[in-house]
């Protein structure tokens, strides 16, 4: 489904407000979705994203929570299994920590183990770019990267967050879903009046190019997409793969972009040491070797923890300047 | 417990019944350890040895539709709730015919139709989704109640506080049992909690405890059914804490050389089975011969179990690329 073939709201929506919808869409559509997270009731979330859903809901699809992380996530564990669609609020996927074990030894393994499902959803507020310092700006994806049993998306688009989250709540499984905090606001898009989903597995060209394909996701997408406007002039031509999906990874847009451009720059803002693009640049090497012009480069941030002073988080942060720096390295190639 | 309170709540027929379970139970982690003793169990091997009353207690009085989320001492429990014993071996001896088709074993047994959570290593993971389960029974306003189960050693974590925080917090029915049976692995009591009692740990939660002869089922019974019945009613959670010892080491590899002998002896007196035998010839309800009849029933039974799964096959190794994710079918609506 793509925007084009649907009438689109007359109003343009946020990514935040794109979030909001979709939650409120399948929470009307399904009386088996409720919310479970910190302050997410009277107060509507740290972000607002669940703003009056109280007093449209009630406080039985609602849940306000002690501060808890794994209890949370325990507890939508059990709802889910009893055939119920919990949607958890992380107030920022930093504190996803606190659940991990209930996210990678119970939820991961349930189905595996023991055959039974847990359509369960893990809101996770990620990234940094807005000052939040080491515990409030993390992309921790890559934990759950290594669990076999979860499914991750991460939306770069307002169309993509309402359709993902819709997606993943339909979802027989644990998805996490990764929504960019520095997005919320800064984004804007007309979606479809009409109800739509995105599918989860699916890779998505944001932009057709043929010099260099540039893997990546979450904010780093408009980055991306920055530096292939900036090297057009150069006739370094960008083709820019959102993968939206993270797990189930959808590798066969990756390679048949790959096929085409023979040239990859995997780009995200987590850090590079045993991330995401480390497996993306393994998969690379042992599927496409034969049609590979140069080495795989990854643009990523430092081994570091997320520091808080502004010239220390711009330093760290991905920049269009390293996608462009690492462009031109291989495009001499 | 006082014959005058059993004669008015536990019916001849009740107290047959869980005379009954624990035979069952006695007969079959006897043979387990036989075959562990054997070679023929590989891996951990975790008996209810000496404390087969506190999960025989709980899980009597339950519904059909009621759940408990049990731990690795349980195994009275996963009876009443119906997996037979077969299963139960054929679990043990990693055969696909086991409730988990091999991919786990031992007591990790699992089965939603039966109202099984599957218990996981982690301790007191299942804590939190039991309170989970029992809030999607508040959430659709079913009289359904939910059991959860674990050792003193379990109490330390912080799953347990924030499962009995967030249930008392929400009065939601859900009962909370601790076998205390006074060591976790080679960890006593002394070197794990400065409190007298895992039942107060409870008040500071704001939930009503009790603490119970964890080795006489009819006590154990007739309280787990008066909490129940109150978390049925909206009454909110009970924690029931059973003072009992773990006769046998952690896993039958342990030869527990670290408890006293004398500890050992003085429990030894108090064993589960002798005392229900003692107060059911008291009561004039039973007598060393229907005694004999019921321990040759419940071995009678073990053996065809084991039988059975003997001859159950094992699992084909690529077997172990199924069931990672569950699919749409599995939980429609």
């Amino acid at each position: 489904m793509t925007t084009a073939v649907h009438p689109t709201t007359s109003q343009e929506v946020t990514y935040l407000e794109a979030i909001s919808q979709a939650l409120d869409e399948e929470m009307t559509r399904d009386e088996r979705v409720f919310l479970i997270g910190e302050d997410i009731g009277a107060y509507g979330g740290a972000f607002k994203i669940t703003e009056g859903f109280l007093d449209k809901y009630g406080d039985h699809r609602v849940i306000d929570t002690p501060l808890a992380e794994s209890g949370i996530v325990g507890a939508a564990i059990g709802a889910a299994m009893m055939g119920l669609r919990p949607v958890v609020e992380m107030q920022f996927a930093d504190f996803i920590s606190c659940a991990f074990d209930q996210i990678t030894e119970v939820a991961a393994k349930n189905h595996y183990r023991w055959n039974a499902p847990v359509p369960m959803v893990i809101r996770a507020p990620f990234g940094g770019g807005i000052h939040g310092g080491p515990f409030h700006s993390e992309c921790p994806e890559g934990w759950f990267f290594h669990s076999p049993g979860l499914k991750l998306v991460a939306p770069s688009t307002p169309y993509d967050a309402k359709g993902l989250l819709k997606a993943a709540i339909r979802d027989p499984n644990p998805v996490i879903y990764f929504e960019h905090k520095f997005l919320y606001r800064r984004i804007k898009a007309a979606l479809p009046a009409k109800d739509y989903i995105v599918p989860i597995g699916k890779a998505e060209v944001k932009r057709a190019g043929s010099t260099i394909s540039v893997v990546t996701y979450g904010a780093m997408v408009h980055i991306a997409l920055d530096a292939a406007a900036r090297l057009a002039q150069d006739d370094i031509d960008l083709e820019v793969i959102d993968l939206r999906t993270l797990i189930p990874l959808d590798t066969e847009t990756i390679y048949e972009s790959i096929r085409k451009t023979s040239k990859a720059i995997i780009l995200h803002e987590d850090t590079k040491t045993g991330g995401i693009g480390a497996e993306i640049a393994a998969l690379l090497a042992e599927e496409c070797f034969d049609c590979l012009d140069g080495p795989v480069l990854r643009v990523a941030a430092p081994d570091t923890p997320v520091p808080f002073s502004t010239p220390l988080e711009e330093f760290f942060l991905p920049k269009i300047g390293d996608v462009e720096e690492a462009a031109r390295k291989l495009a001499a190639y | 417990m006082d014959p005058s309170v059993i004669v008015s709540d536990v019916t001849r027929t009740d107290y047959l019944h869980l005379y009954y379970y624990l035979r069952l139970t006695r007969a079959l982690e006897t043979r387990i350890t036989a075959l562990y003793r054997q070679g023929r169990i590989v891996g951990g091997c975790y008996t209810s040895h000496g404390m087969e009353a506190v999960s025989i207690g709980y899980a009597l009085p339950l519904e059909s539709r009621d759940v408990i989320a049990p731990y690795h001492r349980d195994m009275g429990a996963f009876l009443i709730r119906g997996i037979t014993p077969g299963e139960v071996v054929a679990q043990y001896l990693g055969k696909r015919t086991g409730p988990t088709k091999g991919k786990d074993g031992n007591v990790h047994i699992g089965d939603l139709k039966r109202g099984v959570i599957g218990f996981v290593s982690h301790l007191a993971d299942n804590l939190p989704v039991a309170t989970g389960a029992a809030l999607a029974f508040q959430i659709r306003g079913e009289p359904r109640v939910v059991v959860t189960n674990t050792g003193d050693g379990g109490t330390s974590r912080g799953d347990f506080h924030e499962a009995m925080n967030f249930a008392a917090v929400r009065k939601l029915p859900v009962v909370f049992f601790c076998n205390n049976n006074q060591y976790a692995y080679s960890t006593p009591l002394r070197r794990q909690m400065a409190v007298q009692n895992v039942a107060d740990r409870a008040k500071a939660y704001g939930m009503p405890a009790e603490i119970l002869d964890g080795n006489d089922v009819a006590a154990i019974y007739v309280a787990a059914r008066r909490a129940i019945e109150k978390a049925r009613a909206g009454g909110g959670p009970t924690f029931l804490e059973c003072k009992t010892m773990r006769m046998h080491g952690h896993s039958e590899h342990d030869p527990a050389k670290y408890v006293p002998q004398a500890l050992l002896d003085e429990w030894k007196i108090k064993d589960p089975i002798l005392k229900a035998e003692a107060m059911l010839k008291a009561l004039g309800y039973a007598d060393e011969a229907d005694f004999q009849d019921i321990e040759a029933r419940a071995k009678k039974e073990i053996e065809a179990g084991v039988e059975w799964a003997e001859q159950s096959p094992l699992p084909e190794g690529p077997e172990t690329l199924e069931g990672v994710f569950a699919t749409e079918d599995e939980v429609a609506l």
